[in-house]
This record gives structure tokens, sequence and C-alpha cells, in this order.
């Protein structure tokens, strides 16, 4: 039996590195992948709690966290292709329209 | 039925239709629209005086206007023998020039505009003269100011149009502001703007004074002084006379209508229509009656000498306008507002035919270059004659008989009443010498014009001529029900003044009594007056200028000419004295104190402001992703420290 404290220090793990993915890479593809680790560093959150609580709500909530992952790496993935075809360029830093 | 309610209110549908669908879908076709709407208000107008006849007054509340504490008015018609009279002015008259105006303004590119406008003059007038209250007899005196605004202005491409009609607006406001304090004062005193308790408590409140900048007054002088206002502006008299002549540069259809028949005249009606509260003030009395008398020779003098067509009819309609107050202001209501109502006819046709002069000429206004007409513009200028004895007072056409009761009863008033009969008879004179000026010179004589407007003189359609025969007969018979007595009784006619008893009721009859020596003595002269004035006229300006201009070598008569010319500089000293002050009070107090250090300030003040603040604040917006998503980091730690930390 695995404790909790440990699902939450992989939770926290996973939930940092996906963070400095995020802020630091600048690839558009890497920053995705690193959104989703985040998204998953939350689902391990959730399942654990869930299980510790004894309560179901927790896992029903990851599986909503799961379908709106997806539908962000669909969203995403469209700009991304949008992005290369206006500028043909895949890393964020390239997009700076909005410089105030 | 209440078929009454319809009068105003069919114009007023005409005027919305035309503004709404004129410009896109009615276009040319808009009279139309118009003239029937304007000929079915005159049949329920000439229906409604029928009843009134036989004796009906409606006086009748329609509709509650404003209620906010006592203060409660409604919209309603007060339907009696004087409104009577104005119905059949108005509605006859307007539904005529309506007519007139399908030929006149023909081809106009604002053809539709035009009639709209006419149809709302028409709605207002007929709000003003049926109103029950002093709100309602407020609006429609502001809303046709604001009609003859727009009609004045109607062409308004021209420069001297556009002025004009600003120069009329901003001259009636000095009127309408004593007008406006007038009526608040009425509400402050009776508690109502109703006519009839006013009327009828009016006589509570003689000898009450009001302590006004530490002097007191009499209460009722106040009130009827500052309505005086109001018409004297409206009106036109002295001292507010000098937008009227500038108002020629209207359509001339809208010269006949409004500054002619209609609306001017209803300062005359206004005080007439307040008889019972100018009655209770000798010195309000006095000074309508004064400044009636003097605007009356005034304006004849100037309009000896003017060379513009209109502008002579303009003077004198100014002229006669001064003796319908001279009989308001005399007690003889009823003489006035018979004078009103002759004069609204032969008017109204004097500037119908010059517009069918202009009409044939091109638009030339200078008599001097017309000459000759009476053989090419036989009905224009038989109609014009007939107007022209009717105003010259010479004995059978409508003209005589109003004038000759104004005299009359100005004559018995006692020591001033002898000084304005002079002045009456003198202007009478003169009137006649003025009107024909313009038969002996426009229409006698040879031609003065150019060969190509020669070539095209020619009668205008009968669109034209109609209205100015129908208006012709107007200025001859329209005197006849109005015959004093020491006539009617030599022609053996009983109630030969019958218009004077069906007005009573209103207006009361006039006090002084005379013998019938002095009438038939004030009648022999202001006869004489005219018939003088018509052949001086023709012997100074029959043959060509010659006579006229041998008169001009004389030097006093030069120098009268000059002061004549320039309208007594009346112009010029407003100019001085009121023009030229306001606009440096524009320029180097409202525009360089109030607009630009205050107001500007202000406005480009705020925005400066944040635009400063924005400047730094943009700088953290870099447009990078990751810089956002760090800010959004670095502030997801601070909100969990805190929470951590309380």
């Amino acid at each position: 039996m695995v404790e909790l404290q440990w699902y939450i220090w992989l939770s926290l793990g996973v939930f940092i590195i996906g963070l400095m993915g995020f802020l630091t890479r600048r690839n558009l593809i890497i920053v995705f992948m690193s959104v989703e680790l985040m998204l998953n560093a939350v689902n391990i959150n959730l399942v654990a709690m869930s299980h510790y609580m004894q309560d179901m709500r927790g896992q029903m909530l990851t599986l909503f966290v799961i379908a709106v992952a997806a539908a962000e790496a669909a969203i995403g993935l469209a700009i991304l292709i949008a992005l290369f075809r206006t500028k043909a360029a895949g890393h964020v830093d390239e997009a700076t329209e909005l410089k105030g | 039925m209440k078929y009454y309610v319809l009068i105003p209110f069919l114009p007023l549908l005409g005027f919305l239709i035309n503004i709404l669908l004129g410009r896109n879908i009615i276009k040319n076709r808009a009279h139309w629209i118009a003239v029937p709407f304007v000929g079915l208000s005159m049949v329920f107008g000439l229906l409604t005086v029928r009843d009134v006849i036989s004796g009906t007054v409606i006086n009748e509340d329609l509709y509650t206007w404003i209620i906010s504490g006592d203060f409660k008015v409604s919209v309603g018609f007060l339907i009696d023998q004087l409104t009577a009279v104005m119905l059949v002015v108005v509605t006859v008259v307007s539904f005529l020039v309506h007519v007139y105006s399908i030929g006149y303004m023909h081809g106009d590119p604002g053809y539709y505009r035009f009639f709209a406008y006419l149809n709302l003059f028409t709605f207002s007038m007929l709000m003003l003269i049926m109103s029950n209250n002093f709100l309602q007899l407020y609006f429609g005196w502001e809303a046709v100011g604001l009609c003859s605004y727009l009609l004045i202005g109607y062409w308004y491409q021209k420069k001297s149009a556009s002025d004009a009609g600003k120069k009329a607006f901003i001259v009636n406001r000095f009127g309408d502001f004593g007008f406006g304090l007038g009526v608040i004062l009425v509400f402050l005193t009776f508690g109502t703007l109703h006519y009839l308790p006013v009327f009828e408590n009016v006589s509570q409140i003689a000898g009450r004074t009001i302590i006004l900048l530490g002097h007191e007054f009499d209460l009722v002088t106040i009130i009827a002084l500052l309505l005086f206002c109001g018409a004297i502006g409206k009106s036109a008299q002295i001292p507010l006379h000098v937008w009227l002549p500038d108002a020629m540069e209207g359509p001339t259809p809208v010269s006949a209508l409004i500054h002619a028949a209609t609306m001017v005249t209803a300062g005359v009606f206004m005080v007439a229509r307040c008889n019972p509260i100018f009655n209770l003030s000798e010195t309000a009395m006095t000074v309508i009656a004064l400044t009636g008398g003097i605007t009356a020779l005034f304006a004849a003098t100037i309009g000896l000498v003017q060379n513009d067509i209109k502008r002579i009819i303009a003077y004198s309609t100014i002229s006669q306008l001064g003796y319908m107050f001279l009989a308001c202001g005399v007690g003889a209501y009823g003489a006035g507002i018979f004078h009103l109502y002759t004069h609204a006819f032969f008017k109204a046709l004097l500037f119908l035919g010059a517009g069918s002069v202009m009409h044939a000429m091109a638009g030339e206004l200078d008599i001097w270059k017309m000459g000759g007409l009476k053989n090419k513009l036989k009905i224009t200028y038989i109609t014009m004659l007939l107007a022209s004895l009717s105003i010259s007072g010479i004995p059978g056409f409508a003209g005589f008989f109003s004038k000759d009761e104004i005299l009359y009863q100005t004559y018995l008033k006692g020591d001033l009443g002898k000084v304005l009969w002079f002045m009456g008879t003198l202007t009478a004179l003169l009137t006649a010498f003025y009107s024909f000026r313009i038969i002996a010179v426009a229409f006698h004589g040879r031609f003065r014009g150019t060969h190509e407007q020669e070539h095209h003189l020619h009668e205008s359609p009968p669109v034209m001529t109609i209205p100015l025969i129908l208006l012709a007969i107007g200025a001859v018979v329209s005197g006849w029900i109005g015959i004093p007595p020491v006539i009617g009784e030599a022609i053996g006619l009983e109630h030969s003044a019958w218009f004077y008893e069906f007005l009573a009721p209103v207006v009361g009859h006039p006090h002084a009594e005379g013998s019938h020596s002095a009438e038939l003595f004030v009648m022999t002269l202001s006869i004489i007056a005219g018939i003088g004035g018509i052949g001086l006229a023709f012997y100074i300006y029959s043959g060509d200028a010659e006579r006229a201009e041998a008169l001009l070598k004389r030097p006093l008569l030069k120098k009268i000419h000059t002061v004549l010319w320039n309208k007594y500089y009346v112009d010029e000293l407003y100019h001085f004295i009121i023009v030229r002050p306001v606009l440096w009070t524009a320029r180097t107090v409202v525009e360089a104190v109030t607009d630009i250090g205050i107001i500007e300030a202000i406005v480009n003040g705020v925005p400066r402001v944040i635009g400063r603040l924005s400047e730094r604040l943009r700088v953290i917006q870099t447009g990078l992703v990751s810089h956002y998503a760090l800010w959004m980091a670095g502030a997801m730690f601070l909100i969990i420290a805190i929470i951590l930390i309380r």
C-alpha cells in the first residue's frame, strides 16, 4: 500500500516539470506537452485524493479534465498549424502582435 | 361629432407623411398629400365656424398634457367667435397658398420639404389659435417661429437666406423671452394657465402690486407688458421689426402666408384674446397704442423709397400690423381683428401677385427693372390693382371699412388719440402712395428689363392665378360684413356692422361714443388721404423716373431719402450695440476662457492623464506568451502563499 503523500509528491513533481517546461521552452509543441503534464499532475492528485477520501466525485472530475485536455490539444494544434501557415514559425516568441 | 379636433391634426398628418416619405417615395408629388389635407382642414374649419355663428362655443380639454403638483395643463380647444375669425383666415389663406405653391415651387429640388414645412406651419398656427390655455398658445407660438425659420432659410444654400432665417429666430427670442416670463407670471398669480379661470379672476388682482428690484409695480401692468413683448417680436413692431423685411428671402408663398396673413398677426390675436388682462392696465394700453401708431408711420415711411417689390410689401405689412395694435391699444379690439381679417386677404394677394411677377420675370425683384407689365400679366395686374385699392382704403373695398373703424376709434380716444389718429391718417396717405408706386412703376410705363426677360414674359399658370382671383374677391368683399352704421343707415342696411356684434362676446365693445359728424369727418379725411396718395404716386411715377429724379435733386429731400433708404439706420444701430459686443464677448470670454480654458482643459486633460499612466503600464505587455504565463504562475504562488500564511 503506497501512502497518500507519495502520490502528492509525484503530482507536485510532475506539475513543476510541466510548469517549468511551459515557462521556458519556445517550441509550441513542447509548450503543449508541458500543459498536458500539468493537467495530468492534477489528475494524479484528484484520483489519489478520491481514493483516500472514499469519494468517487474526484475520479469523475478526472474524466472531465481528460476531455477538456483533449479539446485543448485539438485547438492548440489548430492554432499551431495556423501560426505555421501565416508566419512559418513554430515558436511562441515569434508571435508578438499583442505587444503593447 | 367632434370634427373640430381634425382641423389642426390633418395638416400634422400631411407633414408626417411628406417628411418621412417625401425624399425617396413621394418626391415631386408632395402636393397630392399636402393640399388635400389642408383642404379638408379648411372644410372642417368652415363647418366649425358655421357652428360658432349659430351660437356654439366649444371649450374642451382633449388630453392632460402635464401634471406636476398644482401645475396642470391640458391640450384643449377653445373655439369661440375670435377663434372662428382666425380659423377662416388661417385655413382659407393657407389652402390658397398651398394651391398657389404647386405652380410657384414647381421643379424645386426641395419640393416635398417645402410642402412638409407648410403643413407643419398650418398645424402650429391652428394649435396657436385654437388653444384654450397659455402653454399651448406658447407651444404654437414657438412652433410657428420654428416653421418661419425653416421656411425663410428654405434656400439654405444662399447665405443671405440662411442669415435671414437666423436673424428672424434670434430677434424673436427677445420678444419670446418676455412672453415666456409673462406666461410664468400668469401661472404664479392665478395658479392655472387656462384662459377662462384666468380671465374670470383677473379683476380681483387689479391694483395688486409686485416688488421687482426694489420698486413697486402694478401686477397687471407687468403681466400685460410681458405678454405684449412677445407680440412685439412676433408681429414685428418697433423695436423688433428688423427681422420681417429680411424674412423676404424665403419663397414668396411663405411671405404671403406666414409673414403677411397669419403668423405675424398672432401678436394681435394674442392681445385680443387676453383683452381682459390688457383692459385693466391703462399703462399697457397706452404702450400698445403708441407702439402700434409709431410703427405704422415709421414702417410706411421706409416703404416709400424701397425698390425691392417684396420689401415694399413687407414694410407695408409692418405698418398695417401697427394699425391693428393701434386699434387694440385704444380698446377697439373688434376693429383690430377686423383689420387683421381683411388685411390677410389683400396682403396675401399682394405677395402672391408679386410672386406671379417674379415668376414671369425669372426672379426679378427690382421694380425699376419691370414696367409695362399690365398688358402681359393681365390677371396679376387686375388682382394686384384690387389689392392696392383695398389697402389704400378706397370706399367699398375691404381695407376701407377696417382701417376707417380703427382711425375713428382712435380719434375718439382723447388728446393722445387725436395725435395717433393724425399719424394714422398720414400713414393712410403713405400707404396709398407706396402701394400705387408699385402699380405705377412695375405695371405701367415702358418695360425696363432685359430683352430676354421681355421675351419670356408670360402670365402664370391657372394653378397660380385662380388663388389670386379668389383672394381678390376676398380683398373686395370681405369688408362688407363690418360696414359702419353711418354708411349702413345711409344705404338702408340693417346690422351692417355684423362683425363687431359677432365678436362682442369675446372682446366687448369700445367704450367711446362719438357722433355721426365726427365719424364722417374721419372718414372723409381718410378717403382724401387714400386718393391723394394714389394721385401723388401716379403723378410722380407715371412716365419714366424723371419726376422722381428731379425731386431727389433737392438737398432736403435727398437727405430724407438717404435716411429712409437706410431704414433709419436701425440695423446698423443694432449691429453696433448688440451684435458687435456679443461677438466680442464670444471671442474674448466664451471662446478664450470658457471653451479653451475650462471645457477643453477637462476634455483633453482626462485622456492625457490616462495616456501617461498607460504608457507605464503597457511596458509589461510584451506579447510573449511565456511572460504572461510567468505572471500567472507568480500570481498563483502569491495567492497560495497568502492563503497558507493566514
